[in-house]
């Protein structure tokens, strides 16, 4: 097992995971996408003082049209987001591989994917969901950027520091209570930060329905991305390892004749 | 690992791990590379804008609403 080894299966899969994303989020969440532009452009139409017509920001220049937007665009945006993700779960698989307890490269690459949704996309969402086109502000754009971002970088790092912390126990008070005390840890760490870091609350009168019906599918985007990773790296992590340890095998009788 | 004394069932193969530093040049690397990526899809020309205007901003504009990351 190699570094490399790792990193090719994990672009792969996370080029596959891109494909898989678009179809998700094209399929699932795009009709909401377009219901929330309409509900935007019914409302400046509604206010005479307001000058912007579409969703576009034509203002500051570029302006791509809401075809190319849905299609072209939004594949763009999940092969690079999905090869990324794919990349760096893979080279913290291969960084974690064989040292958490007696995990198998199969089960730790795994595990790794799941803890990597769970901190980087799941938790970050139940603080900050996704808001349809029409919800948030152009002005507060930078503060919820970095919202977003810090409370990111906080869950990541707890996730990482619990991470270490639960194979630094797992010899000492075994792994039922290794995982119990060190999800603990990660659970009152991110509800601490998220507690004290700003709500952001930019919904006005936005309808509830199309609004869950956005960040389900939102949601749902997200975890295909995560899962066909996950899922996908750790059948190839398996199928490698197991390859790597027949090879062995086969040399080890191979010096025994 | 405390209970290595104890005789396996079956033969179990050591579980193979990576030197850290061969990993660590890739993991700078393709670190850097894969949240360089991440920027630009996700929160360029909102926030921060390299280059400047909104052409990144307005291609990648669906994917960023529906990945979760924060946009208007």
């Amino acid at each position: 097992m190699t570094a490399r080894a790792f990193l090719v299966r994990g672009l792969l899969i996370g080029l596959l995971s891109g494909f898989a994303t678009f179809l998700v989020a094209h399929q699932v969440g795009e009709p909401h996408v377009e219901t929330a532009i309409a509900l935007e452009e019914a409302a400046s139409a509604d206010d005479p003082t307001a000058t912007e017509t579409a969703h576009s920001h034509d203002d500051e220049g570029t302006t791509v049209s809401r075809q190319h937007q849905r299609t072209w665009g939004l594949l763009t945006g999940s092969l690079a987001v999905g090869v990324a993700v794919g990349g760096l779960v893979a080279l913290v698989a291969a960084s974690v591989v064989g040292r958490i307890g007696r995990l198998s490269p199969g089960q730790s690459t795994a595990l790794v994917s799941l803890i990597g949704f769970v901190s980087v996309a799941l938790v970050p969402f139940l603080k900050y969901p996704a808001t349809p086109p029409a919800v948030g502000s152009g002005d507060t754009i930078g503060d919820r950027t970095s919202y977003y971002f810090g409370f990111v970088l906080i869950s990541v790092a707890f996730a990482a520091f619990s991470s270490l912390l639960a194979i630094r126990l797992l010899d000492e008070i075994g792994t039922y209570g290794a995982v119990l005390a060190s999800a603990g840890v990660y659970v009152v760490a991110v509800v601490v930060a998220g507690r004290m870091m700003p709500t952001v609350n930019e919904i006005g009168d936005f309808p509830a329905d199309v609004l869950w019906y956005f960040r389900r599918a939102s949601l749902l985007t997200l975890a295909t991305l995560w899962a066909v990773i996950g899922i996908g790296l750790t059948g190839l992590i398996g199928r490698l390892h197991r390859h790597e340890r027949g090879l062995a095998d086969r040399r080890e009788l191979a010096a025994s004749l | 690992m405390s209970q290595t004394s104890a005789a396996p069932v079956a033969p179990t193969a050591e579980v193979p791990s990576i030197p850290l530093r061969e990993i660590a040049p890739w993991a700078l690397f393709f670190g850097l590379l894969g949240l360089l990526i991440l920027f630009f899809i996700s929160a360029d020309q909102g926030a921060i804008s390299i280059p400047s205007g909104n052409a990144i901003h307005e291609w990648v504009h669906d994917g960023r609403h529906l990945l979760g990351y924060p946009c208007h």
